[in-house]
């Protein structure tokens, strides 16, 4: 059985990240889906951090890694919360219902 | 003085102009008759002073125009033609002017209509004074502007701007000739100045110009070119189309411009040109021929007009005609003086015809007059003088005139100048016929006027009748007065170097010993023309319209103007039309607009329009543009990779 090595931490981050990414374009559906798409991204980057961290040998990106998440939990939050002022607003918060900035 | 007598007629239009401007009609008249009438009184000054101890002077202003060899001046010539032009413009510009102010006393734009008789009057002058070819054009063009105006003077009126569009035009085919005529000119004698060409001419007898890989003739090319021009101007066959459609104008305008000055301008044209015209007897020819059909041609369509101002028209048209046979038959003095006598008496009438229809509240159609010469006496004589000097009855103007141009047709001795003679005849029984048809239709018989604009007729004011009588002496007493001057066995003294014609040609002795019955032969038709017409429409009113009916194929001939009209419109204008149209739909607003403007502004609204339906709204739609911007950066960054 081979050994997990970098490129696989990297294989698995890139996935999660096209994932993420795709997700966005993709979804018609709902927003929150969106916010869980960018989260998905962020803990993607997260993971390649981790993973090159411990390549180096060196706890930088681990730290960082924390950081991230801190800052992935306070715009998750601030993103929740603009949905529900929105939903507030517009009664919905379907995808395909939020093309205010139609040319 | 010569300077004074030409740009005096300018200031006053100046004058006349500003006061358009500030309202004030009085100012407008003060200043465009002050000018006029003192050029008319320094005019005859000189005309007594200089023109007839015969002093020629020429009066150097400026430099006009010095390009290589092409040297052009303004400076004012002043010799006997100009003289006897100079006293006729002046003479009846100035009564124009003054019957105007009461011609005109209804109408809201007075010191535009004075203005514009000034600058007529200023540019007339400026072409009878050129001292070479292109100043001449310059006062030709003037005319033809001041024409224009005039013409469509009431611009409100659709018939009046369209008279004034085709008298334009019509010129214009004219003065292309007139210009191709200098350029020959020019082209001949490296020269535009009048003394060094007519110096040049005997010289050039025998010189060919090229046209068209043919040799023609030098001399003949350049006079018919000239010539051409003098018939756009002069209303001759063929160019003549304008003429009658110009009586839309003002009646002023019609008799200072349309009969008495600006018309004879070809015929003055040709007399000044007598120099290189001798050596051209082909366009001589030519000339005798077009004037006397001109003469007979018009004579005919006057006969059967109704509109009493038409009806001059086509007089003046026709006496046109005399003038241009005469100097055709090389009598360029019996054609001045023709000029001379025919400016008094057509403005007279034309005038008078003006009282008529001032008199009739705007009516002009001779049908709807009749029966009016008791309420209106002083008119009606004035009529019958001018009619009398028309149809050349002894001792009036006309009478000394157009038989020194018969006599001198028939003194030529020539195919040309007796076929000249026959349709000069005929066309003076045809003239003496439409001026007692116009009388007798317009005053006598019983009223054919409705009723309220019978019981309104009433004599002009003092203002127009005065004007009427001092041309009333000038159709009485002009020819009389100068016949020994302009054309007597001594009319070289007078025309001096103004005229040449050939030392071995002896026409004007000629035109003098004619045999009796030639003399009198237009007294007898004339005096036959005015007994038939007097018979015809005062006691047997019904043969005319029998004649008519029996002979309808000509009448309608003649009365249709021998179809001139419609053959021009159909050859001329239509084609024009149609080219016109063709390049504005197809050209124009097809290729040019739809390329140019309209396609890019087009282009611009479907492109943003495209630009807009990219900005769906959608977020997902911008991060994917965003991803593949991304993408593509990172391609582009990579590639060297």
């Amino acid at each position: 059985m081979a050994e997990i090595s970098l490129i696989h931490y990297l294989m698995v981050a890139a996935i999660l990240f096209t994932l993420g990414a795709v997700g966005i374009f993709l979804n018609r559906k709902n927003v929150i889906t969106i916010l869980m798409c960018i989260e998905l991204m962020l803990l993607a980057v997260n993971i390649n951090m981790a993973a090159f961290s411990s390549f180096h040998g060196h706890i930088t990106g681990q730290i960082f890694a924390m950081f991230i998440l801190t800052v992935a939990a306070a715009e998750a939050a601030i993103g929740l919360a603009i949905l529900v002022v929105y939903f507030r607003n517009r009664g919905s918060i379907a995808v395909e219902d939020i093309n205010m900035m139609k040319g | 003085m010569i300077s004074a007598i030409v740009f005096l007629p300018l200031l006053g239009a100046i004058g006349a102009g500003i006061s358009v401007f500030l309202k004030r009609d009085d100012l407008g008249y003060v200043f465009s008759l002050t000018g006029v009438v003192l050029s008319m009184l320094l005019g005859w000054f000189a005309f007594i002073q200089m023109a007839i101890p015969g002093i020629e002077q020429t009066v150097f202003l400026a430099n006009w125009i010095n390009v290589g060899s092409f040297n052009v001046d303004w400076a004012l010539r002043y010799d006997a033609l100009t003289a006897v032009m100079v006293i006729v413009v002046t003479t009846v510009s100035a009564m124009v002017h003054i019957y105007s102010v009461g011609y005109m006393s209804h109408d809201p734009s007075k010191p535009r209509f004075m203005a514009y008789l000034g600058l007529f009057t200023f540019a007339m002058l400026m072409l009878v004074t050129a001292d070479n070819l292109v100043q001449l054009f310059f006062g030709w063009e003037g005319v033809g502007v001041a024409s224009y105006l005039l013409i469509g003077f009431w611009y409100q009126r659709p018939s009046a701007h369209e008279a004034a569009m085709k008298a334009f035009v019509v010129n214009r085919v004219g003065d292309f000739g007139f210009a191709l005529g200098i350029f020959a000119v020019f082209h001949l004698t490296g020269s535009v100045q009048l003394d060094y060409i007519f110096q040049e001419v005997p010289s050039l007898v025998e010189s060919h110009i090229v046209i068209f890989g043919q040799a023609l003739p030098a001399l003949e090319v350049a006079g018919i070119l000239l010539f051409i021009g003098a018939m756009g101007k002069s209303a001759q066959l063929g160019l003549h189309t304008w003429l009658p459609d110009a009586m839309e104008g003002p009646t002023p305008v019609s008799a200072l411009i349309h009969a008495a000055t600006m018309v004879t301008a070809g015929v003055f044209l040709v007399c000044r040109l007598s120099p290189l015209l001798e050596f051209a007897p082909i366009t001589r020819d030519l000339i005798t021929i077009v004037g006397a059909m001109t003469a007979i041609f018009a004579a005919t369509i006057g006969m059967t007009q109704f509109d009493i101002k038409r009806v001059i028209a086509y007089s003046t048209c026709s006496q046109l005609g005399y003038m241009f046979f005469a100097a055709g038959v090389s009598a360029y003095p019996a054609a001045m003086f023709h000029l001379t006598t025919h400016a008094f008496f057509k403005a007279l009438l034309f005038l008078g015809a003006g009282s008529v229809i001032h008199a009739m509240s705007d009516e002009q159609d001779m049908r709807n007059m009749g029966g009016i010469w008791y309420k209106i006496p002083f008119t009606y004589v004035m009529m019958w003088i001018g009619s009398l000097a028309l149809a050349g009855v002894p001792f009036f103007a006309g009478y000394y005139s157009k038989d020194m141009i018969l006599e001198a047709a028939w003194g030529a001795h020539t195919p040309v100048g007796n076929f000249a003679w026959y349709l000069g005849i005929v066309a003076a029984f045809l003239t003496a016929f439409y001026s007692w048809r116009l009388l007798m239709m317009t005053f006598h018989g019983k009223t054919r006027a409705s009723k309220e604009v019978f019981a309104h007729v009433h004599e002009s004011p003092l203002v127009m009748t005065i004007p009427l009588f001092i041309l009333a002496i000038g159709a009485v007493l002009s020819g009389w007065l100068f016949y020994d001057l302009f054309v007597g066995h001594h009319w070289h003294d007078f025309w001096g170097h103004a005229i040449f014609i050939q030392p071995d040609n002896t026409i004007m002795e000629d035109a003098h010993h004619v045999p009796k019955w030639v003399k009198l032969m237009p007294l007898y038709v004339s005096v036959s023309g005015i007994g038939l017409a007097i018979i015809i429409y005062t006691m047997m009113p019904s043969v005319a319209d029998n004649v008519a009916r029996i002979f309808r194929p000509v009448h309608q001939l003649f009365y249709r103007k021998w179809y001139f009209d419609e053959i021009y419109h159909a050859v001329f204008v239509r084609p024009a039309v149609e080219i016109g149209r063709f390049f504005w739909i197809r050209g124009d607003k097809a290729t040019i607009d739809g390329f140019g403007p309209d396609g890019i502004t087009a282009m611009v609204g479907r492109f943003s329009h495209f630009c807009g339906r990219l900005q769906s709204g959608y977020v997902f739609h911008y991060a994917f543009a965003m991803l593949i911007g991304v993408i593509v950066l990172l391609a582009w960054y990579l590639r060297s990779l």
